[in-house]
């Protein structure tokens, strides 16, 4: 019974170090991406190509999208946070291809995503307004809220990961189940789901991270 | 019965419990979110870009509670602890 396969396995180890499936898969999805954007960016041109106007389409939403919750210069926060979402959309995606494993449905990675989100956070705050300015946005409204702004600095987070983690492994146990029980094209319109959940789970992870973004950033309004 | 077969049973009968209340109240609160994110649009259609967003980031915090629920049921059923008491 292979059922349980959902969960990443051990390949090889180095040293204390376990190399699961998981993560050959995210190196699998790094050199797709890079690739794809080393031959989109090898003939740049005024007249764009097929490939270099989709990459430029994709930048100019990136933007639109931050400038209208982010009150700064939304380059800041486009190279780390559109790297973010290529990866995670693209990881989602991944599982869908045969005899690969959803990087995002291990815990492992998601944590990694959502630590990177919460150092980037704190980065783009101290950066853009001082270390005293930025933590004077923890005592708003009041002194009294302090331990709560600390504590959900650690939620946040971790809801983060968990989040990402809860929705790309339920996409997978449903094919995986479904699969068990009645075979062949029924669990079609579930991975078509799954596309779309992975997608706007990609979405959401990026849009969430620039809220917390926005959040420790004092508007002068 | 063990003790062994009591905690199992007990475990599959919480996980199911778990994802039975769990997804109620998040069921009930993403049916209610969409219903005011349309009405809303519908009202003033030209808002609907922000209504969206909006829409897109409070569903998937919603939706959280729901994961949160999965994520145990999967605990109990996969990761459960309390087994390791009995089996030594």
């Amino acid at each position: 019974m292979k059922i349980f396969n959902v969960f990443p396995e051990t390949i090889f180890s180095i040293g204390p170090v376990h190399i699961t499936d998981t993560v050959i898969t995210t190196w699998f999805v790094m050199v797709a991406i890079i690739t794809i954007c080393y031959l989109a960016t090898r003939k740049l041109s005024v007249k764009p190509s097929f490939f270099q106007e989709i990459l430029e389409a994709i930048f100019e939403a990136m933007e639109k999208t931050i400038k209208d919750i982010l009150p700064l210069d939304p380059w800041l926060v486009v190279p780390m946070l559109g790297t973010l979402w290529i990866l995670i959309g693209f990881s989602n995606l991944a599982g869908l291809i045969p005899g690969l494993k959803t990087p995002t449905a291990d815990l492992n990675t998601t944590l990694a995503f959502a630590l990177i989100s919460f150092s980037m956070t704190h980065v783009i705050g101290i950066a853009t307004q001082g270390l005293k300015g930025y933590l004077v946005h923890y005592k708003e409204p009041t002194w009294l809220l302090l331990p709560f702004h600390l504590i959900a600095e650690v939620t946040r987070t971790a809801a983060l990961a968990v989040r990402l983690f809860g929705n790309m492994l339920s996409g997978d146990m449903i094919a995986i189940i479904l699969l068990g029980i009645v075979g062949l094209l029924v669990p079609i319109p579930f991975s078509l789901l799954h596309i779309i959940i992975g997608i706007i789970q990609a979405y959401i992870f990026g849009i969430l991270t620039l809220v917390f973004i926005a959040g420790g950033i004092k508007t002068k309004s | 019965m063990d003790a062994k077969t009591v905690v199992i049973s007990v475990s599959i009968l919480a996980a199911a419990l778990v994802m039975a209340i769990g997804g109620y109240g998040p069921a009930k609160a993403l049916g209610k979110a969409l219903t005011e994110a349309l009405d809303a649009t519908a009202r003033q259609p030209e808002a609907s870009d922000k209504i969206m967003r909006a829409l897109f980031v409070g569903m998937a915090l919603i939706e959280s509670i729901a994961i949160y629920a999965f994520v145990i049921a999967l605990i109990i059923l996969f990761a459960n602890p309390l087994i390791g008491y009995i089996v030594k």
